[in-house]
This record gives C-alpha cells, structure tokens and sequence, in this order.
C-alpha cells in the first residue's frame, strides 16, 4: 500500500464522519500549468481547454474521443443544403447544466445558449461581448467565424440554422473546438442580474461530465462528477488537477502516487518511465509538425531547385535521434500521417549531400551563406531548435554552405519570422487545432497566409497549390477533397517551401492502475473515460 | 520615536515614485510584445495587431500609460491581467500568504538555525565544528536552488518517503480558504491531521528557500561577533568576573545582533529572488511564480503591479528593521 492509498483510506474513514461518500474514487491529474480562466471563448491554451472546455462543457458538436472525427454533441444530428451555405442543427433534449451556489437552472439546454454562445463572439454589440476588461476571442477571429456565419436562426427551441457566407467544408470541425462550447444564456442572465458577469469565468456553468468545484490559483481545481450528464457519466467521482509546473517533480509525484496521470514528461526520463513496474506509458504520433521554412522570395531560395538540394542536406534522423531522443518520426509532408488525406505515396527527398552539392553547382550556386534562425522556447513539435539549428549548420557545411544561426525573444521571433523580406530559414511549427488538413495546409501554405503577419513562413505562393487548397475548403465530398489534398502535397513536395523535420510523438505516463484513459491526436486531456482499478 | 517614525515614513514616498518608474519601465524594455505572444504560431495580421493594441491602450505614448498607471493607482486600481483577465490585486491576495507563509518558515528556520550556529562557532573559533560550519554555509551560499530542490525531493520524497512532493496540502483535504495561510487554515477547519499534512508540505521548500539565507546570517552572526568579543567593554565585563553564558548572551549578542538583523531584513529580498525557483519547483502557489509566468507573457499589467506590490512589502519589512535597530539601539533612534 503506498502512501496515497493509505492516505485515500484515511480520508474514507475521515469522510465517514464528514457523511460524504466513502468509496468515492478520486482521480488526480499532474497538470502542467494553470488555466487562465475557465471561460473556454477567450483564451487558447490548450492547458486552459483541459481545465474548461473538456470536463465541464459541451459543443454542438464533438470530437471522438481519441480521434478527429466530429460526432454529435450537444447538437444530436444536423443537415446541410445543396449548396453548402445552411446548417440546421436539432439540440438534444433533456440537457441539463449544472449547479451552483449561485444557480439553478430552471430550464433544459436549448437554442437560445446556442446562439448566445456564438453571438457573444462574433457580435460586438452583443452585452457581452466586452465583460472582462481587455477580453478578445482570438480563435473565433482566427477560424474567421464572423466573416462565415452571415446568421444565426432560431427554428424552435430545439432547432437552429446557421447561414453561410461561403461554403465551408472544415466549419463541422471548427465548431467541435473549445470555442465554440455552449454556455447557459440563463446563467449569463442570472449574473448580470447580480452584477458579477465576471463569474461566468470564475465559477463556470456547463453541461460536460463534470461540474466544477473550486479553484485554488496555480495550486489546485476541483471538479466533480456530473451525475445528470447526458452523455457516459464518468466512472471516477471527483476529479483534481494538480498544478505542478516542473516535469522532474511531476515524474516524483506519479511515483510517490500523489498523482495517477501526467502530461509531458521530459524525453530523457522516458526509458525509466517504460522500466518502473508500477507506472505504464501511452504513446501516440502528434498532430504536428516541425519544419525549416525558407524565404521563397528572396534568391537564390527562390528557385526550387535550391531549396530541393538544401533539403537533401538535411540529416533528418540524425535530428530525430539527436534532437528528439528518438520521440518522433521524420516528416515527409506538411501534414502528419495520422491525418487525413495525407499523402503516403510522396517520396522523402534522399539524404544524400554529394547529389545536394552537384545539384546547388548545377544552380550556379557556390559560397551561399545563410542564416537559420532558431526558436529561442521548447514546444511540443520542437523540443531543442538551436540544437536542430546546429545540426543542419554542419550538414550544410558538408555542401559549401555556411550557416549563421540567429535568435530572438520569442515574441520577435514570431513577429520578425512574418516579414516579407526576412533574411534566413526559419524553425518553427504548428500543432493542429481541430485535426482537419485545411488547419494545416490553407493555415501555414496558402498565398492568403503569405505576408507580413501571415503564418506563412515561407512567404510561398503557388497559385495551383492555392486553388487545390480553396477548392478542397468548399467541397463537401470527403473523398473528394482527399484527393485534392494529395495532389496539394505531390505540389508542396515539388517546390519544397520547406524542409520537413519531424512529426513528434505524444507520451502520456500513468500509474499502472488507469484504465480507459484515450489519448487526443489534439493533445487534449479528458478524464470521462478513466477509471481506476485494483 | 514618533518623529523617527515619521521621517522613516517620509522617506517611503520618493522611493515608491521611483519604484512605479522602474516597474513601468523594467518590463517595457524588454524585447516582446503581449499581443504577438496572445497569436503565437499563428501568426497576427497587422490591422489585427492594431486593433488589439489600441483595445489594450499600448497605441498611446508611453509617458501617457504611466500617468494613466500612476492615476489608477492613486485610486486603488491596479488594472487587469492580459491573460487571466482578473484584476492584479485579486490574484495577489490569492497567491500573497503562500509566499508569506513559506518565507516566514524559511526565514525563522534561517534565524533560529543560523544565529546559533554564527555563535558557537565565534565562540569555538578555530574548533572543527566553526571549520565545518562555515564550509556548510560556503556551500550553502552558492547552492542553485533548483538543483538542490530537486535533490531533496528525490531523497525525502523519492527515496525515503519521508516528506510529500510537491504542492501545500494532500489533495485529500480541502476545505474553505479563510486567512490563505495553510497552517492556520488547516487547523481552523477542524479536519484531522490536515495540520500534520500542511507542516509536512512546508518542510522541503522552507528547507530549499532558508538554505541561502541561512548561510549568510550564520556567517554575518560570526563574524559580528568575532568582532563584538575583542571590544573594551566585553573585556570589562570578564574581567569583573560575569559568568561566561552572560558576557556573550547579554553582552556581546546584543550588540552584534545590530549588523545582523540588518542582514536578515536584506534576505527578504533574497527570499523573494528564491522563492522564484523554489515555488515553481515545490508546485508552490505564491507570487513568485506568478511573476515569472507574466514576465515570459509580457503581461504588463501584473508584471508591474505585481513589482510594485512586492516592493512595498520590502519597504515594508525594511522599515519594520529600521524601527527594530531603534529598540535595539537607543543611539539611531536619538539621530
């Protein structure tokens, strides 16, 4: 019996006392920062989803848990017009949100916290719009839902239609994302009533598999199980984020059994993880990528056949074992393999620096020198850039290239990384928001991404690879669209913007004891399928 | 004594002036911009960029934001978060008794070891245990906190088992906050062997945080009163033949004990560096975390309220010394 579990009996008997439930199973989670409230809209953290969006609201419609599929929600079945343009979605009966000390609901979910939900963000004259200081909705903006959504319509109380501006085919998966969760217009009522609006982010109404309890700034939430919940109830009673910041003292406290489950341990404590018989490790390929961009503007990265050559100078698995222990596949294309429509038939550029050296001759290019700038923080898709940044200098020098690697702030970097007539290739990445490939390919590729501000790194415009991507956004036809997308990444391979680094992998460690936990291709973690066992 | 009191006071106001400049100023100069950091990978559109820019008031010359920061303050307002969207002061208070309640430990601990320890070791000058002393508070001194954090947690925590990980309670308990001081909190809600496990939570991280200051005094404590015991009147006092335990505890201690509380009222500054490191790696919910998370998100509103905040506690506890140094020392008060 370790110590949690003598201390789980002590609370039992304690709890006997206290007349709550005495088997109560409580389930911690190791979480690896704090939410920065728990109103989903506003914020885009994925830390922050876990906390609010996953257990304690619903959206329309949802992701399948442990894919990108988008199944019902909130919404039991839709329908779309022949054109694309109109959505009509029937809610579900009998939904109930939650409770608090401050509300009861009197009423079942219904169209009306639809369209609150969504016209609060995108309707500035909305009353809500503005109810934190400072308050903007970023991934509203972003999936540009206001340019979308020309109307919203209520049928009848349990009927809504949405009205396009343009055909769409990525705006069921933009709708599954955190959001667009559905929040109780008649709390929203209540607290305006009583002039604390800013609860709906302190003390937050839903109604996901878990009602929320407390928080405890950058220490502890708590939420509950949500008995009423429409969908599985969660088999755990109490649910417990423990905010514990550092991945060593993480990794400790799934040992010392102070936690069942923890996100993001650091890559060199993976082989112990996978030796500790009291601990068991899942492990999933990422929806990401990393990748090298280059200024396609700017010669001689201009010319295709440059860019071909640097990137058969790339040692990829060198970078894989080096840079990710080993933690990541080598990517080919943009998208990742666990992705939709991505395209298994492209072949990788070979290393081979002999032929890069003839083919860079061949181009008339000789004495190049160029800088790689190196992201100056660790995320998911790159976990040590300067170390790739060093990696690449000595496989480019091996073809007469001279590499200088540069650096800024982070917020610079992500600023000057968007100049149009930036000098040098960058290393950045991108970690899919909602699992469709136009979140990749029209996101980081598409002329309309290119320029100043645009997340098109590579300032690359190519009007066929463009024209697929756009025709693929309006095309309701999966399979349709998957064709359109391989063809966009046979061009992307052909003019090579980029060169491809790795598609990291996802490692999830937990005490041997979790059952049911389902790892997101999203990165998400949600706790309605856990379940601890003897 | 009140006058003293009084001009100690009026001193407070230019330096407080100065520190709302410097804590304006310190994270505006860093390269890095909030609204970039809010887009992330993504990117932002220029027009995007503006219109937030010009939501958030960062469009307007910089002497305007000040005095528009200076004119909210004298109200009481210390703005919002940019990423929580709270007001600054609420999330203080929320965070503020952790890192009272770990630095008080710490700097008891600190006291209550170090003073000791500088004293026998003045006393027994020369003598192994001064020798292994004062190479302790060498290493002690130049120990990286969150190295020697982690080593502690592997060992108690790991190893032994003696001590939990990480965080302020076990997560088993949980009860109202009422004063946000864990300790008092635990003993007020009358749950059995909640106070037990809040003590044990404290051990590891006021052991990691008292560690530096800790050194310091005991050095400080020594030398002062190396030099205390070479003086006429200590000399007087053995010659008239006081027994020894009086001669240092009345004589001696209470004039080297001048040199020292002023040393432990600059460790509140260290504490503070410290408990940077030490609340992040102890999972520790208190304010020096909370600075270092606005200041990698440039969240301007928090990183220079919150500056400010602690400096006033600092001044605070600085003029607490001053007035201490009056009770201890009638000559300052009569200056």
């Amino acid at each position: 019996m370790n110590a949690f579990s003598r201390g789980l009996l002590a609370a039992s008997v304690l709890a006997l006392g206290a007349a709550a439930p005495a088997m109560a199973k409580t389930f911690v989670y190791c979480s690896e920062g704090s939410p920065e409230g728990f109103d989903p809209v506003p914020y885009t953290a994925g830390t922050t989803f876990d906390a609010s969006a996953h257990p304690i609201y619903n959206r329309l419609v949802e992701f399948k848990k442990g894919t990108t599929e988008v199944e019902p929600g909130l919404a039991e079945s839709w329908e779309v017009s022949e054109d694309g343009l109109e959505y009509t979605f029937h809610l579900r009966k009998g939904v109930k949100f939650h409770s608090n000390d401050k509300f009861t609901p009197t009423r079942d979910f219904n169209a009306d916290d639809v369209i609150f939900s969504y016209d609060r963000q995108g309707n500035a004259e909305n009353p809500w719009h503005q109810y934190l200081a400072g308050i903007s909705y970023e991934y509203y903006s972003a999936m540009e839902m206001a340019s979308l959504i020309s109307s919203m319509e209520k049928i009848d109380d349990y009927t809504v239609k949405f009205t396009l501006s343009r055909p769409e085919a990525p705006f069921m998966a933009n709708i599954a994302m955190p959001f667009a969760s559905i929040v109780s217009k008649e709390y929203a009522d209540t607290l305006e009533a009583a002039g604390t609006r800013e609860d709906l982010n302190n003390l937050p109404i839903g109604t996901g598999p878990f009602k929320f309890v407390a928080y405890q700034k950058d220490a502890v939430i708590r939420y509950q199980k949500n008995a009423d919940y429409w969908g599985t109830a969660p088999m755990i009673d109490d649910l417990v984020f423990a905010i514990t910041p550092d991945a060593a003292v993480r990794l400790q406290k799934l040992k010392a059994g102070e936690c069942h489950l923890m996100p993001y341990p650091a890559p060199a404590d993976l082989e112990a993880i996978k030796a500790d018989p009291n601990l068991k490790l899942d492990e999933q390929a990422g929806l990401n990528v990393g990748y090298l961009a280059y200024n396609t503007t700017v010669a001689p990265f201009d010319n295709p056949k440059v860019r071909k050559a640097l990137n058969m100078a790339i040692n990829k698995d060198a970078i894989v074992d080096a840079v990710f222990q080993g933690a990541a596949v080598a990517a080919k294309n943009p998208i990742p393999p666990t992705m939709w429509s991505y395209n298994d038939s492209i072949q990788d550029d070979p290393y081979d620096p002999e032929a890069a050296k003839a083919m860079l001759e061949a181009e008339g290019v000789s004495d190049l020198s160029m800088k790689i700038w190196a992201m100056p923080v660790q995320r998911p898709y790159m976990p040590n850039a300067r170390r790739t940044a060093e990696l690449m200098q000595e496989d480019f020098a091996k073809v007469g290239v001279n590499v200088e690697i540069v650096s800024y702030e982070w917020g610079e970097y992500l600023k000057k990384s968007t100049e149009v007539n930036r000098d040098g290739a960058v290393i950045l990445g991108w970690t899919g928001d909602n699992g469709d490939p136009d979140n990749f390919l029209a996101v980081l590729l598409s002329c309309a991404a290119a320029g100043e501000g645009g997340s098109n790194r590579a300032q690359w415009c190519n009007e066929d690879f463009s024209a697929l991507i756009s025709q693929a956004k309006q095309t309701s036809d999966p399979a349709e669209r998957t064709r359109l997308y391989e063809e966009a990444q046979v061009i992307f391979k052909d003019q090579a913007p980029w060169a491809t680094i790795a598609h990291s992998t996802q490692y999830v460690p937990m005490a041997k004891n979790v059952e049911g936990f389902m790892m997101s291709p999203l990165g998400d973690f949600t706790f309605e399928t856990v379940d601890l066992v003897e | 004594m009140l006058r003293f009191i009084l001009s100690k006071l009026l001193y407070l106001i230019p330096t407080f002036l100065g520190i709302t400049m410097i804590a304006f100023g310190f994270v505006r100069v860093l390269p890095g911009d909030p609204v970039l950091l809010m887009a992330g990978e993504r990117g932002i559109t220029p027009e995007r960029h503006a219109e937030l820019s010009h939501q958030l008031g960062f469009d307007r010359p910089i002497w305007e934001q000040y005095l528009d920061f200076l004119g909210r303050l004298l109200q009481g307002d210390l703005g919002n978060s940019l990423v929580t969207k709270k007001p600054v002061l609420t999330e203080f208070l929320a965070l503020f008794p952790a890192t009272i309640e770990l630095g008080l430990v710490a700097i008891v601990i600190a006291t209550m070891v170090g003073i000791p320890v500088g004293v026998i070791a003045a006393i027994k000058r020369g003598s192994w245990f001064d020798q292994v002393s004062m190479t302790a508070a060498l290493v002690g001194f130049s120990m990286p906190i969150f190295w020697w954090g982690l080593l502690l947690i592997i060992l108690f925590s790991g190893i032994l088992q003696w001590t939990p990980v990480s965080g302020r309670i076990s997560l088993l308990y949980y009860f109202p906050q009422v004063t946000g001081f864990m300790l008092i909190d635990s003993l007020l809600s009358g749950q059995k062997g909640a106070f037990l496990s809040a003590l044990s939570h404290l051990i590891l991280p006021s052991v990691v945080l008292a560690t530096i200051p800790l050194a310091v005094i005991a050095r400080q404590t020594r030398s002062a009163m190396l030099e205390v015991m070479g003086e006429d009147y200590v000399r007087t006092a053995r010659a008239k033949g006081l027994p020894s335990s009086r001669v240092v505890g009345v004589h001696a201690l209470r004039n080297a004990m001048i040199p020292v509380v002023t040393t432990i009222g600059l460790q509140i500054g260290v504490l503070m560096a410290g408990a940077i490191l030490t609340e992040t790696i102890f999972s520790w919910p208190g304010i020096g975390k909370w600075m270092i998370d606005s200041i990698s998100r440039r969240d301007y509103p928090v990183v220079q309220s919150g500056l400010l905040l602690i400096a006033g506690v600092v001044m605070l506890v600085n003029l607490a010394v001053d007035l201490t140094y009056g009770l201890i020392n009638p000559r300052i008060r009569h200056k």
